[in-house]
């Protein structure tokens, strides 16, 4: 518990880091973020494990999904409570980016993938769950060593290395899935309202799946340099740290 | 014998700290708008408009029409500069966010070729209730553009471009989205017929009317002398929700829209409506806070935006 007290002697030293406007999370928070993390990390552990057991099972990539299927959507879907986080106060980030992206993780997961059964068996679904998946793990991992005060490099580097070739994975999975989901969606007219109505409102989801997937256009590159920068700006600086924090 | 000392003064980036000019025999009497203007002629594309001078580099910046020597500075006043980026005159900016909505809404309510179907085009709605709705959000729009020319008076000269383009975005967007269900050829009028119709209408053109008449309250208060008053009620009725709320314009507003909602029965409307409310939601509670910090004598029963709610 000594990484708890370190939060709350951080907190007490009170006019240097009240310029910073933030006095980070007391102990209690610290502790049930640890404990949030730790858990996280072991959601997509199982579900690593789940996949890859399945495949030396089946001897095929195909179908894997079906045997994550409940703790992805479980694990997946709890990450909405790092909105809260956000909203709280006890995680720096900013409530507006961190909703974006796990709503569109949540979004793939039940709107496309949960929705449209006859994607879920595609192999582009096996492509994205295993980039979240490495992803996940290694995200969580690091937040929970940030917050013990004791983060390997090794994990460090991982986080803003892997992303290289996870992110671009990760993308195309997602788009080779909603594209195969496209004809199901204008077949059977999957949540979509038409006129007329008593509310003169309609909605074409077919039309918005698509407008889904050109946002990928504008959006994926702008995250993708993002963590190119933020990795410039974090092992650039390994030469003057020690490799354990 | 008259000794004037001259002022000095530097001017730094506000990001950088790095000194962009130096000037030297300034007048004490000078205002800040004076001082912009020395800046603009050794940085021509920074024209006053888009400079703001500030004595600290995170605070607020310094009107145009403070005097130099009034200022808490020695003799070498440090100013730092940010720049605004590209503005717009106000008149431009509230010309093209309203006259937008109006022109767009009209596009659809003549049915314009390739919004609806070929066979529909040019056509007429049989529904009254659209004829109806197409003159009540022309009317909002022509008033705003009727108060803007004529009755406000504002405290900026100018808006940032990249707020333009949002905002523009925002209302010509919407604006079409709304137009485009209210006359579709598929519309279905209010469920509850003429009787929804008239209340909501009644409804409208009361809110329309209060709307303006606490723009018109509002002005006469910036007509007045230099020490600043708050809006109380006058004898005009509509202003007697002064008693209630800080901002009753935007109360107003709100109540125009739910009028409008309820005339059209129309989703994306009444999703405006919400966005709407949030919005002026945020604003009324920022002047509402203000206006406590400014005024020691302010009503405590007056809410933000709702009576005795928010």
């Amino acid at each position: 518990m000594s990484a708890a007290a370190a939060g709350t002697s951080k907190a007490a030293h009170g006019p240097d880091v009240a310029s910073k406007k933030r006095k980070g999370p007391g102990a209690l928070a610290t502790a049930y973020l640890v404990i949030y993390n730790v858990v996280m990390t072991a959601g997509w552990l199982v579900i690593a494990v789940g996949l890859a057991r399945a495949y030396l099972a089946r001897g095929s990539y195909h179908g894997l999904y079906y045997s994550i299927e409940k703790p992805l959507k479980f694990f997946q879907t709890g990450a909405i409570l790092e909105i809260l986080h956000c909203a709280v106060g006890i995680v720096p980030s900013s409530v507006v980016l961190t909703g974006f992206q796990v709503m569109s993780r949540v979004f793939l997961t039940w709107a496309v993938t949960h929705s449209v059964r006859e994607v879920q068996s595609e192999d582009s679904v096996l492509l994205f769950v295993t980039a979240w998946t490495v992803t996940e793990i290694i995200r969580y991992s690091f937040y929970t060593f940030s917050l013990l005060n004791h983060l390997p490099y090794l994990i460090k580097w991982a986080r803003y290395t892997f992303f290289f070739v996870l992110y671009p994975m990760g993308v195309t999975g997602e788009l080779l899935t909603i594209y195969a989901a496209l004809p199901f969606v204008q077949k059977t007219g999957l949540y979509s309202v038409t006129l007329p109505n008593k509310y003169n409102f309609s909605f074409d989801y077919y039309t918005f799946l698509i407008l889904v997937m050109f946002s990928y256009i504008p959006l994926f590159p702008q995250l993708y340099f993002h963590m190119i920068r933020q990795r410039k700006k974090v092992l650039g600086q390994v030469e003057d740290y020690s490799k354990v924090e | 014998m008259s000794r004037t000392t001259f002022f000095e003064v530097e001017i730094l980036d506000a990001k950088t700290k790095q000194q962009l000019c130096f000037l030297d025999k300034v007048e004490p009497h000078a205002t800040i708008g004076d001082i912009k203007g020395l800046f603009h002629r050794l940085y021509p594309h920074w024209y006053p408009a888009r400079q703001a001078l500030k004595l600290d580099p995170r605070g607020k910046s310094l009107r145009d029409d403070e005097v130099l020597q009034s200022l808490p500075v020695g003799t070498t006043a440090i100013m730092y500069f940010r720049d605004l980026g590209p503005q717009l005159g106000w008149t431009m900016v509230f010309l093209v966010e309203y006259l937008g909505p109006l022109l767009t809404y009209l596009l659809f309510y003549f049915r314009v070729p390739y919004i609806y179907s070929h066979s529909h085009a040019f056509t007429a709605s049989p529904h009254p209730v659209v004829t109806l709705a197409c003159a009540c959000h022309t009317f909002h729009y022509l008033k705003r553009l009727v108060e803007t020319i004529f009755v406000h008076r504002f405290s900026h000269g100018t808006m940032p471009l990249r707020t333009i383009v949002w905002n523009c975005a925002y209302y010509w967007g919407f604006s079409a989205w709304l137009a485009y269900y209210i006359n579709h050829p598929l519309y279905t009028p209010p469920s509850y017929g003429d009787l929804q119709i008239n209340y909501a209408l009644a409804v409208f053109v009361m809110c329309e009317l209060g709307n303006f008449s606490i723009h018109l309250t509002l002005n006469s208060l910036k007509n007045g002398s230099r020490n600043r008053k708050f809006p109380v009620p006058t004898k005009n009725p509509f202003t007697w929700l002064y008693f209630f709320v800080s901002c009753p314009n935007y109360t107003y507003e709100v109540g125009t829209w739910v009028g409008f909602s309820i005339m059209t029965q129309c989703v994306p409307v009444a999703l405006y409506t919400l966005l709407g409310f949030v919005q002026m939601s945020i604003w009324a509670r920022g002047k509402h806070k203000a206006y406590g910090r400014e005024f020691k004598d302010y009503p405590s029963l007056r809410m933000a935006i709702i009576p005795l709610i928010l």
